[in-house]
Parts: structure tokens; sequence; C-alpha cells
């Protein structure tokens, strides 16, 4: 198996920008998409603060055709109807296809169907009018809508699909798509996710209380991995994409190439040994960790920048000792860390596809994003590796190797390891 | 309504469902929704649905199979709005 899994496109639907030009200049320079919302006061929620793209509906007016786009209602999927558009105009792709594009595939990940939608069906369902709701609604409920809107408009034909595993499931999108191209099964993909966090899905966070409380008055602030003061996550939307292509496949329409996928695993700890529902086992993250690295062929002295899931809850003392048992690293010798949470915040199944659209960036110009709101680094993590490792303002460095990985519930982690591209 | 001023509403009606805005504005009754007008079938209930609350009429689920050219949507049209009445 000697392919090489290049990544030729970027799209992205962002708290702190939309499109890719926006989103590179607001990750250099630290720049927070976290935001008050004042129906989240009204609504009695313990966190009134989330990361909400500055998207509208005219955006992706030129998109989809326009019938298409009347009586779309489902912000998840325009979302990633932009996001997804914009990698594949990116990678240099021509939008219109007669035919259909039997190489090409689509894993686009989502967690939960429009909830809005679903309430307007609950709606007129209990009122005894559920044939008022037209041939419109199974499309935008439907987990795999966005998935089918994309491939649908641009015609992919590969293997198409929706992959859902909570917080991981952005990278493990990406994982999927590298592995349909590795095995030589697809010569292309279009991989992401999307996720519109509304006061429904909120709420639920929200009454588990793992959310930040305590930042209402300073939204920028809220979000704070790593630190001792970090009080829980803060809830975001959007979507990212990314064009996944056989090297061979884009030399030969020659492509520009971004960065290559070395490798990624994914799996579970199984919910045991201090796995659960909610809380990932450390056994099942270092293993995924430690088997990256293996498929990627390179070991953990090889890391440049770990980019990690650090929500902001403890768990993010437990993520660094797991990032230093898999990687053998600790203190001056570990590598940089960041987490574009600080910035966006936690973007749920969204999460994986717009940090790895960031991890991308990295790459390509050279730089290591600053960490936000991180004065006062939690002390548990200062035992284990030292304080220049998080950097607070932007990084030029060479960059050659990045890990990403996400953890979600179910006890489900996954890692990708990328690299710039070498010939 | 005569059934001329049913054509002139049934063009606002059918509007969003097709991309074909020259033939839409050139609509007979003999014009085919999904031939002529290229409107996907699963619309077609949407159509129906928009038609209900436009001409403040019911339309039954026989009635509404019949409707897949603007002649058979006027007659049907006509046809619930005299009952109304």
């Amino acid at each position: 198996m000697s392919r090489r899994v290049v990544i030729t496109g970027l799209g992205v639907v962002a708290p702190n920008g939309v499109g890719v030009p926006d989103f590179l200049q607001s990750i250099r320079s630290g720049v927070s998409g976290i935001r008050f919302i004042p129906e989240y006061q009204q609504l009695n929620f313990n966190c009134q603060v989330t990361g909400l793209p500055e998207f509208e509906w005219n955006h992706i007016k030129n998109y989809i055709p326009e019938v298409a786009l009347n009586g779309l209602k489902a912000i998840s999927i325009g979302y990633g109807i932009k996001a997804a558009l914009d990698a594949w105009a990116d990678a240099g792709n021509k939008t219109d296809s007669d035919q259909p594009r039997w190489e090409t595939g689509c894993i686009f990940g989502s967690s939960v169907g429009d909830t809005t939608v679903v309430k307007n069906v609950i709606t007129r369902v209990d009122a005894r009018e559920s044939k008022k709701l037209g041939s419109r609604v199974v499309e935008q409920i439907m987990n795999s809508g966005v998935t089918a809107y994309i491939s649908g408009r641009l015609g992919l034909a590969n293997r198409v699909t929706t992959n859902s595993a909570a917080c991981a499931t952005g990278t493990q999108a990406i994982l999927m798509g590298y592995e349909q191209i590795k095995h030589g099964l697809a010569k292309r993909m279009l991989v992401g996710s999307t996720e519109h966090v509304d006061s429904y899905i909120f709420g639920t966070f929200d009454s588990m209380r793992v959310l930040a409380r305590k930042f209402n008055h300073l939204p920028e602030e809220a979000s704070r991995p790593m630190s001792a003061s970090a009080g829980g996550f803060v809830p975001g939307s959007g979507a990212g994409a990314l064009i996944l292509e056989d090297l061979e496949f884009a030399l030969q329409r020659n492509a520009t190439i971004y960065a290559e996928v070395l490798g990624g695993s994914s799996n579970s700890g199984g919910q045991r040994s201090g796995g659960t529902m909610t809380a990932p086992g450390p056994g099942g993250i270092v293993r995924c960790i430690a088997e990256a690295m293996e498929k990627s062929a390179i070991s953990g002295r090889s890391i440049d920048l770990i980019c990690g899931h650090l929500t902001a809850t403890v768990a993010d003392i437990l993520e660094i000792q797991n990032w230093g048992l898999a990687l053998d690293r600790k203190g001056d010798d570990f590598p940089l860390i960041n987490s574009l949470k600080s910035m966006i915040g936690h973007c749920l199944t969204a999460a994986g596809s717009i940090e790895a659209v960031a991890v991308v960036l990295q790459i390509m110009h050279q730089f290591v994003h600053p960490n936000l709101n991180l004065q006062d680094p939690h002390p548990e993590i200062l035992k284990m590796i030292s304080t220049d490792k998080m950097p607070t303002t932007m990084i030029k460095k060479e960059i050659n190797t990045i890990a990403k990985a996400n953890f979600g519930f179910g006890d489900i982690n996954t890692c990708l390891i990328f690299s710039k591209y070498n010939n | 309504m005569d059934r001329r001023e049913i054509l002139e509403e049934l063009k606002k009606v059918l509007a969003p469902y097709t991309e074909d805005k020259e033939m839409l504005a050139g609509v007979n009754e003999q014009t085919d929704l999904i031939k002529d007008l290229k409107i996907n079938s699963a619309n077609l209930v949407d159509i129906i649905i928009d038609a209900e609350a436009k001409y403040n009429i019911e339309i039954d689920m026989d009635s509404s199979e019949k409707m897949v050219d603007v002649k058979s949507c006027i007659d049907v049209i006509a046809e619930k709005m005299n009952v109304q009445k």
C-alpha cells in the first residue's frame, strides 16, 4: 500500500470566520468568535455565550439551485454546503458535471438532524396536520441530509455516507475518507462535518452543567482550555471540509498540494477502565495516539505541534497526561500544544473538521496559532509540561508534523497525523 | 375566479419549484408540470399544499393524484372552489 493521501482543498464556516481567508486571519491573530446571546439569558441557561458563525443564507445563493434553496431551513446543512463547495472550488474543481463522478466520494459527519425542523414536524403532527409538512422535511431531519445535498450538487458517486461519533465525528470522517483512498477504493474524497447548536441542543448540554457559566458578561474570555480558571466548555457551531486526494491523481491534474495525511486511528476505550459514556478512558486514548503514529510510520519525537481536543474542562489535564504517555515526552521536551476551542468554543460534531482546517493552514503557512485566555495555566498541567509549550501569541516556526485528536461521548477517540507535503 | 385568473395565481404557486422561468412565463393549459416545467415529482405535494393555502381549499388525495398538468390543476382547483361556495 504505497498510496499517499494529500489535501488539496479547504472550506470552513467558523464562529471567527466564514471562508478560509477570514478564518486564517482570525486564527493567526487570535480573534474570538464567542458571543453573548440575549435569548439564552431569557431561556434561563447557565451558559449564555456561544460560538456562532456569521452565516447568511445568501452565502449559498449560487451554490445550489434556487428550487433546492427555497424551503431549505436546516442551518447545519447550509453550513455544510458552504464549507464543502468552497473546498471543492478551492481544490480547482468545476462544480457542474453531467456525469456521476465515480472516483469521488463524500463522508460528511453530522450528529442530529435539524431540531428546529423537527420541532415543526412535532407541532404539525400533534395538530393532526401532517399532510401540510410537504416533501422537503425528511431530507432535512435525516442525519445524512447534509451529505445528500453536497454529493447531489457535485455528482459525487463513490462511497457517500454520514458518520456520527459525537465530538470525534469530524476527525473520524477525515480518517474514513483517507482509508477509502489508501485502500484504492476512491481517488478523491470530500470529507468534513457540520453542527448547528440551536437552543434545543444547547439546552441539553447546559443541563449537564458542563458549560462555562462564569463569563457571560465577557464572552471572548469564556473558553479557557488548559487554564486554572477553566470552568466548562462553550458550545460552538459551524462546518469544516477538506478535499483528500490520491497523490498520483492530484499530480496528474496539477493540483496544489497543501499537506499530507500520514495516517490515523479511531477506536474506543470500550467504556471500561475509566472510560464512560461521557469520559474518555486513558487506555483507549493512549492506544489511539500510538496507533496513529505507528500507521504513519513516525515516532513521538517527530511531532512539532499537538492540536488537542482540549475543551476547557478538567479533562484537559488528563488529555495532556495521555499525550505525554503516548509520545513519551514531557517538560521542556514536550511539543507545542494549542486548542482552537479557545477562539471558537467546542463545535461538537464540527470540531474535528474545523480544527483540521486550522491544522492544514498552520502547515501551509508555517505558524502556530495562539491559545487565548491562558494567563493562568493549570498547575497540574505545569507539573507535566513547561509553560512555553502553550503559546499565547502566534509563533512563526517550521512545522512539519502535527498530531490532531478529538474525543467524543461514547468513549470514542480519533487521532490523525498531518505533515507538510515533501515529494 | 375564472380559469384565466386561476392560471395567473397558479403561476405564482409554481414559481418556487421550477428553474425554467421562461417556460413558466409562457404557461398554458397544456403545460406538463414534470416534462415541461422540469418540476421534481416529489415537489408536487408541496405545490398541492401551497395551492390549498393560496385558494383556501382542501384537495383530497384522489383529486391531487390528477394534478399533473396545468389543465388538470385548474380543473381540480375550480371544482374545489365551487364546493367551497
